[in-house]
Order: C-alpha cells, then sequence, then structure tokens
C-alpha cells in the first residue's frame, strides 16, 4: 500500500510528467490560456491515461510472450489512437452531456505525448497492473496539477500584459520564460522520496 | 523468416481488431445527426462571435432545431439575411430583426474630462481599474487603455481622443466588447438610434461637472424638452427609452453640458478620419510636451 502511495505522490510531484520529464508540452503550452480548456484538457487527459494504461498493459503481456518487446512504441500508438477513437463513438451515444465536456480535447489527446510516455514508462518500470493503474492515475493528475496552476497563472497575470513585456518576448517566449520558472519551482520536490 | 513473420502477424492482427472493432463501433454507436442542423449551420456566417449566447454557430443551429421557440434573428453578424435563410429551413416566420450596435456610453474626451494620476502600470483597463477606483476624476467614464479594442474580433472599436468609440458599419453587435469593459459603460442599441446619453456617472450634478465637461448633472432639461415620454433622470443620470425615442434631437438642443449627443453615423471613413486627426493631435501635444 505504500509503495502505491508513493508511486503516486512521485509522479505528482517529483517527476511530473510536464515539469519534471517535459512530455506533452505542446497541449501545456496550447491550452493553457483558458482555466475552463485547461480543467476540460487535464480531466480528457486523466481519463484516457487509465483507459490506455488498462488496455496496454496486457497487449505488452501478448508481446512479451512472443519476444517482441520492442514493438512496443508501434503498438502502442496504434492501440492508443484506435481506442479513442472507440471511446469517443461510445461518449457519443451513450455519454452525450460527457462528450460535449471532454469532446473537442479527445482528439487531440489521440497522439499526445505523455500519453505513450506514461504507458511506456509503466512497463519499463516493470510495474504490476495495480501498480501501473495508479502510475497512469498519478500522472494524469500531476498533468492536472500543473496544468492548472499554469492556467490560473496565465489568466490572472499574463493575458493581457501588452507593452510590459519587450518586444522580443511577446507571445510565446514570455509563456516559455513562465513556464520555466514553474517548472524550477517544481525542483523543489526533488528527494521526497527515495 | 519466422524471425521476422510472427512480429509482422502480430501487428497485423492487433491492427485488424482495432479496425474491426471501430468499424462495428461506428455502425452500433451511430448517432443520427439532424440534416437541418447541417442546413442551418450553413446559414450562419461562422464567425463563432458568441453574440447569440451559445459556444459557437455549431452550437446555435444544433439548439435552433432542437427548440422551436428559440428565435432565429439572434445571429447579430449575419443579420436579417441569416434569420431569412434559418427561418426557410426551419420553415418558420423569420420575424423583424433590428439592427444593434455597441455604444460606448461616456464622453469624457482627453479635453474635457480630468485626471488624478498618470496610469504607468499595465497598459489595460482592468489592470488600471484593479490598482485604483480608475486613473480619471470620474469613477464611471471610459478608462481608454483599450480592453475593448483587443475584445473586438471585427476591428470595429478604438480609442479616440481618450475614450472608445464605436466604428458603426464594422459593428456586429456581438457584444464582446461590453462582456470585457470594467466599467460595464459599453452597450447594445438600436443602429437606426441617433440620440444617447454619452455619460455613465451616477455622481451629483456639481461633482459630475467638476470630473467632467461633458457628465449629465440630471438637472431634468431633456425630459422636459421630450415630446415622446423617452427620457427619465434616474441616480442623477438621464436615460433614454429607445422603443419610444424618434432621434428627434430636442434633448440635445436643451443639454447643457454635451451629455446629451447626436451622433452622426460613425462610418468607415469619418471614424479613420477622426482617428487619423485626434492621433495627431496627441502627438503634437507629446511633441509639445517634450520640447518643454
Amino acid at each position: 500500500m505504500t509503495n502505491l502511495i508513493i508511486i503516486f505522490l512521485s509522479i505528482v510531484f517529483v517527476n511530473n510528467f510536464l515539469l519534471s520529464q517535459f512530455l506533452g508540452i505542446c497541449s501545456f503550452l496550447g491550452v493553457s490560456n483558458k482555466m475552463s480548456s485547461a480543467v476540460g484538457m487535464s480531466g480528457a487527459v486523466v481519463f484516457v491515461m487509465i483507459l490506455a494504461e488498462a488496455v496496454t498493459w496486457p497487449v505488452q503481456q501478448i508481446l512479451d510472450k512472443f519476444g517482441i518487446g520492442y514493438l512496443q512504441t508501434v503498438v502502442f500508438i496504434l492501440v492508443i489512437a484506435a481506442l479513442v477513437q472507440f471511446v469517443e463513438m461510445f461518449m457519443k451515444k451513450f455519454l452525450p452531456s460527457l462528450q460535449k465536456a471532454l469532446g473537442i480535447y479527445l482528439p487531440l489527446i489521440t497522439t499526445n505525448c505523455a500519453i505513450l510516455g506514461a504507458t511506456i514508462n509503466a512497463i519499463t518500470f516493470e510495474y504490476s497492473f495495480a501498480q501501473s493503474m495508479i502510475y497512469s492515475f498519478g500522472a494524469g493528475c500531476g498533468y492536472a496539477v500543473a496544468m492548472i496552476i499554469f492556467a490560473g497563472i496565465r489568466e490572472e497575470k499574463m493575458n493581457d500584459l501588452g507593452d510590459a513585456v519587450p518586444a522580443a518576448f511577446r507571445g510565446v517566449p514570455i509563456i516559455l520564460v513562465a513556464a520555466t520558472i514553474m517548472s524550477l519551482s517544481f525542483m523543489g520536490f526533488t528527494g521526497m522520496f527515495q | 523468416m519466422s524471425g521476422i513473420l510472427t512480429p509482422v502477424l502480430i501487428v497485423a492482427v492487433i491492427g485488424l481488431v482495432c479496425a474491426g472493432l471501430l468499424v462495428v463501433a461506428s455502425k452500433v454507436f451511430a448517432v443520427e445527426v439532424d440534416e437541418r442542423v447541417t442546413k442551418v449551420r450553413e446559414c450562419l456566417p461562422g464567425a463563432n462571435c458568441g453574440g447569440c449566447g451559445f459556444a459557437g454557430c455549431d452550437d446555435y443551429a444544433a439548439n435552433l432545431v432542437e427548440d422551436e421557440t428559440l428565435p432565429c434573428t439572434k445571429c447579430a453578424p449575419g443579420g436579417a439575411a441569416a434569420a431569412e435563410a434559418i427561418a426557410a429551413v426551419l420553415g418558420r416566420d423569420a420575424g423583424s430583426v433590428e439592427p444593434q450596435v455597441a455604444q460606448v456610453m461616456c464622453n469624457g474626451t482627453c479635453d474635457k474630462s480630468r485626471t488624478v494620476l498618470e496610469w504607468q502600470g499595465l497598459q489595460s483597463c482592468k489592470g488600471a481599474k484593479g490598482w485604483f477606483s480608475t486613473p480619471n476624476a470620474c469613477m464611471f467614464g471610459c478608462i481608454g487603455l483599450g480592453d475593448c479594442v483587443n475584445a473586438c474580433e471585427f476591428n470595429a472599436i478604438g480609442v479616440v481622443n481618450g475614450v472608445a468609440r464605436v466604428n458603426r458599419d464594422e459593428c456586429v453587435a456581438c457584444g464582446s466588447c461590453a462582456a470585457v469593459c470594467p466599467q460595464s459603460i459599453i452597450q447594445l442599441v438600436p443602429k437606426k438610434s441617433q440620440v444617447h446619453v454619452l455619460c455613465s456617472s451616477t455622481d451629483k450634478g456639481a461633482v459630475a461637472r467638476k470630473n467632467c465637461d461633458n457628465a449629465c448633472i440630471g438637472c431634468m432639461k431633456c425630459t422636459k424638452a421630450c415630446n415622446f415620454d423617452a427620457i427619465t433622470v434616474e441616480n442623477n443620470k438621464a436615460s433614454i427609452d429607445y422603443s419610444k425615442c424618434k432621434s428627434c434631437g430636442m434633448c440635445v438642443t436643451q443639454c447643457p453640458t454635451g451629455a446629451l449627443n447626436t451622433l452622426k453615423e460613425m462610418t468607415t471613413a469619418s471614424f479613420a478620419k477622426l482617428k487619423e486627426n485626434t492621433d495627431k493631435a496627441i502627438e503634437k501635444k507629446k511633441a509639445a510636451a517634450k520640447a518643454e
């Protein structure tokens, strides 16, 4: 049990996907301009990460059985893409309200490196099924934490900076600088768990 | 040979299973989309401005088909043409569209109003308002740092001589400027109305006048001058009932301060000229200040 809690906390804070491992940066910069879309995107990521983990872990067992574990990247991309498509169709039919909330973010996530990273990492660390589920849930939560904090910073302080920023830094550069500072602050968690 | 055969086979099988699953899913989970929604959507301009109150044109189209009581005149950018087209698709009466424009209810231009401090912080109205009530002496007027200008997707609003002005040719009345204005002094008014109370101050007359030459002082002269009972004064401020106003301009002749104003139709040309003139004047002023 403690093992699971450590896995969860260390992926949320110490090895945060966005701020320490630099996975899923594209959506981190792209969707974080508004709090509402950041929350929607985070929800979708947590959802898809858990689903993807639940599917790819058994698939890896099949691959291992035939001794072709090296094909995991290709197969995982295939499986995750198909899975997200399937889930979207399913939600459209049976859960239209959920589909409305997450709908536009799901296709974005299909090929998100954070999802693939979480699934492959869980295999590399040789986690059991339960451990890898907790790992992917934690990865999603870590994504959500970083995303929501950053969206809050951007919405509150950075959306209309105007002339306050030197011309060369306007737009994406100043956002990257802000993301860097936030990433530095998360370095404070390093060494919390052994 | 078998070295390569196994991986190829397995990946192919996984691919086929996924493909089969998706094909079955697309049949089983198929959702019928009402073809009227697509047609209604084609009638809308696709500006996705949200002026109708829905999340974009797609959402408005879907709601139009679902809800029969929803008026098909809500699209401001599409105007009457879009309303008629939608009505034709849905087989309803178009109803009449009263074209609207945004109107900034302030006339506190640089030369007429007083400021109490020079704001050098974040160049946005929201920022200035967040620190102080406003840099202006009048707490109600236009701050003039252009939050509305940034919000406008149609390039129809600009800050002229310290006050935001709407270009009536370009404005589609989506209301996004009104939503961001921290002073809440932008209103949507009927486009045909020419007379507006260009003041939002509810200060008492003497105070309002002290802050701005163009302020409404609540003297009630306009209410007496109006032949149609269209003007009422409440909280030291006149307001016009646009359903009664005939834009005759009687009130304007009586107004002692210039708060009530007949606006000549702001067209693209006159707007550009006005902006150019004031920009020049401001530059001159700046140059003069520098020379000193």
